[in-house]
């Protein structure tokens, strides 16, 4: 039987029809290279987010101030690294390999989130950093479970699952600490200061400055703004901090009579600094992804000869 | 091996969540032989307890319709409305059935 090829045209009408209809695009479906190219960039970072963000942590697992934290780190690290894998996947069905993505994250030609860029000093910012900057990414990954192309939401929705668990973590670290010593609770105070406004910039920047949002938006790539992220997150760990006894970190933070909080100004210039490429840890969390791809080479050799004997 | 990058050729993997349910294709990862492809599915998507089974298929083994003849493909069915029970009659007074 003679197909006819449809003509661009067509081909964008029906895949317009299909975002409008909340179809879900899958790998092999025609699709805009603007639509594409986008998906390539989101998922990728979000990818490589994952793993950067296994830095952080990984250096206190052996300080872990007991054996049950000390497990519950390694599986938040290990799930981090497995999250990392469902989008690498989900990010290949797109025509990239592998070896791509992490050759253009060593050239820094690959962004990830800028939050990863910041140190963890001592334990409380493990509860800061459960609590605040993945409580900040389940709010983002919660409303990607609804993006349009199939891959990357099936990969949200299995992510969202096992997330809910980091996020308890965290708190659970940061209640206990407001439950210790005046020590441990200065110290927890200490790490919410630290990282209040990290998690914030975590959505981005605003609706108005974000280059590639109305598009990403129109497409259903994503499907809530930036500041609507963000102002959700707000709202909902205010609440978190004050029942522990935290004080957010924001002298303009204010409760309306409706129930909600008016809050401060993130500042933009340290933003912009960090992403740029100029945070106090960017260049050593770049390092160190480059020198553990280095140092698995081994085992990748090992792997493909043992692959060559059966 | 030229590129001591790779990570091996793609696989499917495939889970069942319980016993006697039917196996779901559940994403696909990296490996270089069946073996490491099983172990790496475990680790990757049944760290709590997710399934009971699980399968791995190398990717590119897997026959699909492309999607520009899909609809020419299925099209023999569309006409055939009496495979469904709905299609048929049944005289007043059958209670079941």
């Amino acid at each position: 039987m003679e197909i006819i090829a449809p003509t661009t045209e067509q081909l964008i009408q029906e895949f317009e029809l299909k975002i409008a209809s909340d179809t879900k695009i899958e790998a092999r479906d025609w699709m805009p290279d603007a639509y594409r190219e986008n998906l390539i960039r989101q998922i990728s970072q979000h990818a490589h987010s994952e793993v950067i963000g296994m830095q952080p942590e990984g250096n206190w697992i052996t300080r872990a101030p007991s054996l049950r934290s000390k497990k519950i780190l390694l599986a938040k690290i290990q799930d981090e690294g497995g999250h990392g894998l469902y989008l690498y996947s989900a990010a290949e069905t797109l025509g990239m390999s592998r070896e791509e993505f992490i050759a253009l994250l060593h050239a820094g030609k690959a962004k990830y989130a800028s939050v990863f860029n910041y140190p963890a000093l001592n334990w409380a910012d493990m509860g800061a950093i459960g609590w605040l900057v993945d409580g900040a990414a389940i709010t983002n990954q919660v409303s990607l479970q609804r993006t349009s192309y199939g891959p990357y939401a099936r990969a949200m929705v299995r992510i969202c699952k096992e997330e809910s668990f980091h996020q308890r973590q965290g708190y659970e670290i940061m209640w206990r600490m407001m439950e210790g010593t005046e020590d441990q609770r200065t110290m927890a105070q200490d790490a919410l200061n630290r990282w209040w406004w990290p998690a914030l910039m975590m959505f981005g920047p605003h609706d108005s400055d974000s280059t590639h949002s109305s598009l990403a938006l129109k497409w259903k790539i994503k499907r809530e703004s930036n500041d609507q992220l963000r102002e959700k997150f707000i709202q909902k760990t205010i609440p978190q901090a004050e029942l522990i006894g935290l004080n957010i970190p924001d002298p303009a933070l204010k409760l309306q009579p409706d129930g909600t909080y008016l809050h401060g100004e993130i500042n933009w210039e340290e933003f912009w600094a960090v992403v740029g490429g100029n945070g106090p840890c960017n260049q050593q969390r770049l390092d160190h992804h480059i020198k553990a791809h280095a140092d698995g080479k081994w085992v990748r050799e090992t792997a493909y000869a043992a692959s060559l004997k059966h | 091996m030229e590129n001591s990058d790779n990570q091996g050729q793609l696989w499917e993997v495939f889970l069942q969540s319980k016993p006697g349910q039917a196996f779901k294709h559940v994403g696909s990862l990296h490996a270089f032989d069946k073996n490491l492809a099983i172990e790496n599915a475990r680790d990757v998507y049944t760290r709590r307890g997710e399934g009971t089974g699980l399968w791995v298929v190398p990717s590119e083994e897997i026959i699909a319709v492309s999607i520009n003849e899909a609809e020419y493909f299925f099209e023999p069915a569309d006409t055939k409305i009496y495979r469904h029970p709905t299609f048929y009659t049944l005289p007043e007074g059958v209670k079941q059935m």
